[in-house]
């Protein structure tokens, strides 16, 4: 709907304007409705964001309307430094990142296994990339069934082989590595999409070249296949960065964070803060959304600075 | 609750229609609630009760899911405030008196002689010496008990009327472990239910206002005193059922039913769920959490739910009029008996046909300690997840006890600056 | 291609690969499969402890439960109320910003796209509390405009990136050679872009059909009751009243997770060419 109503304002500003005015006031034209949504929704909020924390804000507008907050300064990034529980999301975080990362080479090692042509293998592609389709909210259900003490098919599995189950739920130590497999699992069916799509643009040429110079296995792997999924490589880095750095549904869904605080995540924390029953410190909140932004900034500039590169050699 | 909106709408409009001009001339108090079904039933009751004595108000109440509630009454009252709205007791309705959100209401505790009627509910609806709220319910905590798993582990059950001390309490843990049955089993993943069992240890090694402090941050938790609490704590921990931490309070509610586990401190609210289970009074009891400390005033668990005035409401004079309507011993007797809760009226009176009521009214009444809100209404809202928190983590991880308690100080520190 | 073809290898090997196929399948998807199987067991079996073992019989009513008793189906209602005009919106926009950054030279080009492109990777948490706020002071705060207003515009920026690469990939001769002619840029726009956008479109519609479906982070900020939530706040609500119910919670699951599930069946390459953009070209 929006679409035809501006697009006909455009139309209408074109007849009456001279042909060189309208080249230059059409990109605008085309531009403000999308501009003004991203800006309102979007890049306006990260401002706001960035001010609130600055207050102490427990979310109430008094009767008058006007916000009850506080400016403390940088009291909410004193307090991060100190509080335990950002420590731990912290930490939960890095594990997060890192171990997210294994998605790649099991991505790339499913895609390796599947890139054949053999009857049927259409439909083996689609069912693997299957777990990527369906809503986190029920990964985490499916997980969480997965891991239930006394029958969970996992927990039952653990009994048989040592006798005694795991609740890893409930465990402090296991819990965020149980989430993570969890994560890993539509995880790696978005790399294996990536890399086969990329295998699938190999140049048979190299291939059969570096053949006849006797590579193979590991080798050709390394030197001549992985060298040409490159662009591969890079989006799936970038996609599995920022699922691992947005895992939310997964803690809320599992765990809501426990045992104890154990498998906090930043930005599950910041909504605990925020919104959570015993949060609406928006401020504090706000410093824990902008601790994440920053750590997300970095992957984001590394991306920007990429396709700026490949936008200027073009 | 559209759907009784609607309905509202519509009976309000059939007798618009009609021709009944009286329809418009009522006085319109809107009431804004978190009920689920049997309490929601018994509040309409009670409201059709209330327009049938003053037949020129109508209360329209709009009903929320409980938990959307939580954050919905932020919304409204800013937004587009009720004149009444359901909250709780003491700190969990600070931020709402402190924002000038709930109107004070002293006047209505005074017409209507509430400081004595609802005495043990004073300190709990008041902030700066003014009343805030008008509490109508509340309901007792405890230890409920499985016969059966008694008569399997071959323990002696409790006799009416005689609580068990603790030593004896311990040591059937010990029969009850050896038979293979969780002596206390409790769901924490939600935490607050391990909080009920820390502050009954906590009542029952310190006393009442040991309790109140803690909540307040007033008591280091490396003292000597939070230490005993949680020495005691130690001594029932091996007793608790494992895996606690990754089930909810009515996944453990089926481990009790099903007879793997003999004992459930909990809130009365969890006999509906026992006896859907398919226990009975026959093999369902209560008992009060036993003395530890001998000699100490015993003090008990009573959550109170309140109702309020909200500093928006646009008709404030008939929404009190309501409000001393529900601190009435005729309409808490009523909505208790529907919702099978204790009344905070001391001239209202219990349904004598429920064991768990009486017994619940019987120990609450006789409390000479005092009467606690529950760790989560008692303390600010960040202290009661930092404390609940570290009472779950305690469960799970007791040789962790000094971090425990140092992180503990170190958010006492931080909320409450000496 | 690589790894070699398998028709090439020993004839074992051949047989060890047909074989590994459906068990390597089995194992990849062994947990779906465990719910499945739980969404059709009696509840009866459950209460007994039969949990894996043979089931006692196939119990459709658990579906029918679920329709019947709770609210699955407003849910999944609302999710669409969401999605669609999600979907339109978003690819509305982004078709207008996608051209104008694509066909244009203006100064601030690059830099509006990278706006576009960064904006898209932001983590939800920063923008949360003001867009709640925004959304509570405008009234919408639990309706499904609310939320679908503010999932067009942070779909935009992704899907900004996505137009804007498909027309830079189209022949500009064919933009060029309209101007010639003196056709106006709206219908430069309409008539001759638009057109050839539809693979892009198909593309985008499915993918953002998906996400916007799948989100659970945005429908427990901007909605919260049963009027306005979508299926995945909905499902975890009802997680919570279905506490020990897996077969309920299994055959919810399934519900919520069947419109992606064919919406990917039905238009897999669209999908997986929306997804893989940029994994090709250097």
């Amino acid at each position: 709907m929006a679409l035809a109503t501006d697009s006909g304002a455009s139309a209408a500003v074109s007849q009456k304007a001279p042909r060189w005015n309208q080249k230059n006031l059409a990109p605008w034209l085309f531009l403000a409705p999308g501009m003004f949504m991203f800006t309102v929704y979007v890049l306006w909020p990260i401002v706001e964001s960035i001010t609130l924390s600055f207050y102490d804000w427990n979310g109430l507008y008094n009767r008058d309307g006007e916000f009850t907050g506080r400016f403390v300064g940088m009291a909410n990034y004193r307090e991060l430094l100190i509080d335990p529980a950002f420590e731990t999301s912290l930490w939960n975080n890095l594990k997060w990142l890192v171990l997210y990362m294994l998605a790649l080479p099991l991505g790339l090692f499913i895609a390796i296994f599947l890139n054949q042509t053999v009857r049927g293998i259409r439909i083996y592609k689609s069912l693997f990339f299957f777990p990527f389709v369906i809503s986190q909210v029920v990964v985490g259900l499916i997980f969480a069934w997965f891991y239930a003490p006394n029958f969970g098919l996992l927990y039952l599995l653990i009994e048989w082989l040592a006798g005694k189950g795991v609740a890893i739920l409930a465990d402090p130590d296991l819990v965020t590595y149980g989430i993570i497999a969890a994560g890993l699992w539509p995880q790696i069916a978005y790399v294996m999409i990536l890399y086969l799509t990329g295998l699938n643009n190999v140049s048979p040429d190299q291939i059969e070249a570096a053949r006849l110079d006797g590579a193979k296995g590991w080798k050709m792997l390394w030197y001549v296949v992985l060298p040409q999924l490159r662009p591969a490589t890079f989006i799936a880095v970038i996609v599995t960065v920022i699922g691992a750095l947005r895992s939310f549904d997964l803690v809320s869904i599992m765990t809501s964070g426990g045992p104890f605080g154990s498998s906090r995540v930043l930005s599950y924390y910041m909504f605990e803060m925020a919104l959570g029953e015993f949060g609406f410190r928006m401020g504090y909140g706000a410093a824990i959304a902008v601790v994440l932004f920053a750590i997300m900034m970095i992957f984001i500039s590394g991306f920007i600075w990429k396709m700026w590169r490949d936008e200027t050699e073009r | 609750m559209k759907l009784l909106k609607t309905a509202l709408l519509g009976t309000v409009a059939a007798a618009v229609m009609a021709g009944a001009a009286f329809a418009q001339d009522k006085r319109v108090v809107t009431w804004n609630a978190d009920y689920d079904p049997i309490p929601l039933a018994a509040a309409e009751a009670l409201i059709a009760d209330f327009e049938a004595a003053n037949p020129d108000i109508d209360i329209q109440l709009t009903n929320f899911d409980h938990e959307a509630y939580k954050n919905a009454i932020r919304n409204f009252l800013t937004a587009d405030a009720p004149d009444l709205a359901n909250w709780y007791a003491a700190n969990r309705m600070r931020p709402f008196v402190e924002a000038g959100l709930f109107a004070d209401i002293s006047d209505v505790w005074a017409a209507n002689g509430l400081t004595e009627a609802l005495a043990s509910s004073v300190p709990s609806s008041t902030i700066d010496g003014k009343q805030y709220a008008i509490p109508y319910t509340y309901y007792q905590w405890g230890i409920y008990y499985n016969r059966d798993a008694y008569a399997a582990a071959g323990v002696e059950v409790p006799a009416a009327d005689a609580t068990v001390d603790w030593p004896t309490f311990l040591a059937n843990c010990e029969k009850f472990k050896a038979a293979g049955i969780d002596c206390v089993t409790t769901g924490s993943s939600a935490l607050w239910p391990v909080a009920g069992i820390f502050d009954y240890l906590s009542l029952r090694t310190n006393g009442y206002q040991f309790h109140a402090d803690l909540a307040a941050g007033k008591i280091s938790w490396t003292s000597p005193e939070a230490r005993a609490v949680f020495a005691e704590f130690a001594k029932l921990q091996p007793f608790v059922t494992a895996n606690h931490a990754a089930i909810d309070w009515q996944d453990a509610a089926a481990i009790f039913v099903q007879d793997k586990a003999a004992h459930y401190v909990m809130g009365n609210f969890a006999v509906g769920v026992f006896k859907e289970g398919g226990m009975t009074n026959d093999n369902l009891g209560f008992m009060m959490f036993p003395e530890i400390t001998a000699g100490i005033a015993r003090a008990e668990e009573a959550p109170t739910d309140t109702i309020h005035l909200t500093s928006g409401a646009k008709n404030p004079e008939d929404a009190k009029k309501f409000l001393a309507y529900m601190a009435s011993a005729e309409a808490q007797s009523k909505w208790n008996a529907a919702v099978g809760q204790l009344p905070t009226n001391k001239n209202a009176t219990v349904d004598p046909a429920d064991p768990f009521l009486s017994e619940g009214f019987q120990t609450l009444s006789t409390a000479t300690g005092g009467i606690a809100q529950f760790w989560d209404r008692d303390a600010d809202a960040e202290y009661a997840k930092a404390g609940m928190e570290g009472f779950q983590r305690f469960l799970v991880q007791p040789e962790a006890l000094e971090e425990i308690l140092a992180q503990l100080e170190a958010t006492r520190l931080r909320l409450y600056p000496q | 291609m690589f790894p070699r073809p398998i028709q090439q290898a020993a004839p074992a090997t051949q047989w060890i690969y047909t074989i590994a196929l459906p068990i390597a399948l089995l194992l990849w998807l062994f947990p779906l499969l465990g719910v499945a199987l739980t969404s059709l067991r009696p509840a009866s079996d459950l209460a007994q402890g039969n949990y894996f073992g043979m089931p006692s019989g196939v119990a459709f009513e658990n579906y029918i439960y679920i329709f019947t008793e709770t609210p699955i189906g407003r849910y999944m209602l609302n999710s669409l109320w969401v999605t669609i005009p999600t979907v339109i919106g978003s690819v509305g926009l982004s078709l207008m910003t996608g051209f104008a950054l694509a066909v244009y030279g203006f100064r601030g080009n690059i830099l509006v796209f990278f706006l576009f492109v960064a904006g898209n990777f932001v983590p939800f948490q920063i923008l949360m509390v003001p867009v709640r706020d925004m959304t509570l002071n405008l009234g919408m705060y639990d309706t499904w405009y609310g939320l679908a207003l503010f999932h067009i515009a942070f779909q935009t920026g992704f899907c900004t990136l996505f137009m804007r690469n498909f027309i830079k990939a189209l022949p500009f001769e064919l933009i060029e050679s309209a101007r010639v002619e003196g056709v106006s840029e709206f219908k430069i726009f309409w008539h001759i872009v638009l057109p050839l956008m539809r693979p892009a479109i198909a593309a985008l519609s499915v993918l953002v059909f998906t996400f916007i479906w799948n989100d659970f982070f945005w429908a427990t900020v901007l909605t919260q009751g049963v009027d306005s939530q979508p299926i995945t706040a909905g499902l975890s609500s009802l997680n919570g009243q279905w506490i020990a119910q897996w077969h309920l919670v299994s055959a919810g699951s399934i519900v919520a997770a069947l419109p992606p599930v064919l919406m990917f069946f039905l238009m897999q390459k669209h999908f997986i060419a929306g997804l893989t953009l940029g994994a090709t070209k250097g």
